[in-house]
């Protein structure tokens, strides 16, 4: 039998690439999986932070339905940002922009994983954890690719919301409510988002205003961006002490968020001193990969305390 | 107005394999779909679910 494809139509020949479909490893890339697994993790300290139990089984498949959730709305904004990742050589080679993925197609597999995993975690935890998931997928694909993301350079504060949230799913899925613990891990993430965003639009600046994305090294200018980077990591510091002060982070977490928090700082103000050539990139790119570092610290701290019993209360 | 009429071309071998590795990937997930909600409904029933009446 022989296959057969359309690829003449009303518009003249289209990519024989995008009409044949892309390769599965395509599809998995527009689920965005280095997203995912950051969001697994956050999601599954704020399952192990919180006060309650839930069956291994259904813990797991939540954790599942919430990262096919933060696939989904990764794969819905590499829809609606084609255009955009087409200019800039970070994002250029997505299966969209290089054609191996029509829009049509990314945006069918958008929208079905959507509905599937607010459906799943719905059935496996509770309604409240598949409203959240429902208003995550919501906010990142149209508040923020939509709308935020061209409209202001307060686009990745805002957004960050979106990022910050799989904590508080995550305790949703244990405990049924949302409770002070995921709230703070949500403020950490929110507070951090921005110096880490902005480490790395200082150095890919002519990107993003070729793509005329209004990033805050754009809008306000770099010394206003290495500014506001040193403010959000002097906020940050204390705020990730929260969780001790709170009582579910321990001497191990203590340790590290204030030898990390003191590090974001230090890192801060070598992009602040640091504002030409080389030593500029450095100093950025020092930052973004140390707050990644950070963060990861924070939370496999977490982590740690709660499931393998290194908890050693600091405060009575 | 008549559709204008659409053209075909084969598929390239290449494009065939591409295709029935997807294909292959989509029985997969939804295999992995029917499992995940089977285990589900009996984690969720547990042994409720042979309590019912008949």
């Amino acid at each position: 039998m022989t296959s057969l494809t359309n690829t003449i139509g009303r518009d003249g020949p289209a990519p024989a690439l995008s009409t044949a479909g892309g390769d599965v490893p395509d599809y998995f890339a527009l689920l965005k999986p280095r997203v995912m697994v950051l969001v697994i993790f956050t999601a599954l300290v704020g399952m192990v932070v919180s006060q309650g139990h839930v069956q291994p089984a259904i813990g797991a498949i939540s954790l599942l339905a919430i990262a096919v959730g933060a696939g989904a709305s990764g794969c819905l904004n590499m829809w609606w940002d084609a255009d955009i990742d087409a200019v800039m050589t970070r994002t250029a080679t997505r299966p969209i922009p290089a054609g191996r993925i029509s829009s049509e197609e990314a945006l069918g597999f958008g929208l079905f994983l959507s509905v599937a995993s607010v459906l799943v975690l719905g059935l496996a935890a509770n309604l409240l954890a598949a409203a959240l998931l429902a208003f995550t997928i919501v906010f990142y694909a149209v508040v923020y690719s939509m709308w935020l993301k061209r409209a202001t350079a307060q686009n990745i504060v805002i957004g960050g919301a979106a990022g910050a949230l799989p904590p508080v799913i995550g305790q949703a899925v244990v405990s049924g409510s949302v409770g002070i613990e995921s709230l703070v891990l949500f403020a950490i993430i929110f507070i951090w988002t921005p110096p880490h965003f902005w480490a790395l639009a200082l150095i890919k600046a002519d990107e993003y205003a070729r793509a005329g994305i209004p990033m805050m090294p754009n809008v306000a200018g770099p010394a206003s961006t290495r500014r506001q980077i040193v403010g959000y990591s002097l906020l940050l510091a204390p705020l990730s002490l929260a969780p001790v002060a709170f009582g579910f982070g321990g001497l191990l977490y203590a340790v590290i968020g204030l030898v990390g928090g003191l590090g974001m700082v230090a890192f801060s103000i070598r992009v602040l001193r640091n504002r030409e050539g080389e030593a500029e990139r450095r100093a950025a790119l020092g930052m973004f990969g140390f707050s990644i570092l950070y963060l990861f610290a924070l939370f496999s701290a977490l982590l740690a305390e709660q499931s393998f019993g290194l908890f050693r209360p600091v405060l009575g | 107005m008549p559709e204008p009429e659409r053209q075909y071309r084969p598929l390239t071998p290449e494009e065939e394999a591409r295709r029935r590795k997807r294909s292959v990937a989509i029985a997969l997930a939804l295999g992995a779909w029917v499992l995940l909600f089977f285990v589900l409904t009996i984690v969720k029933l547990g042994p409720q679910i042979l309590s019912r009446p008949l």
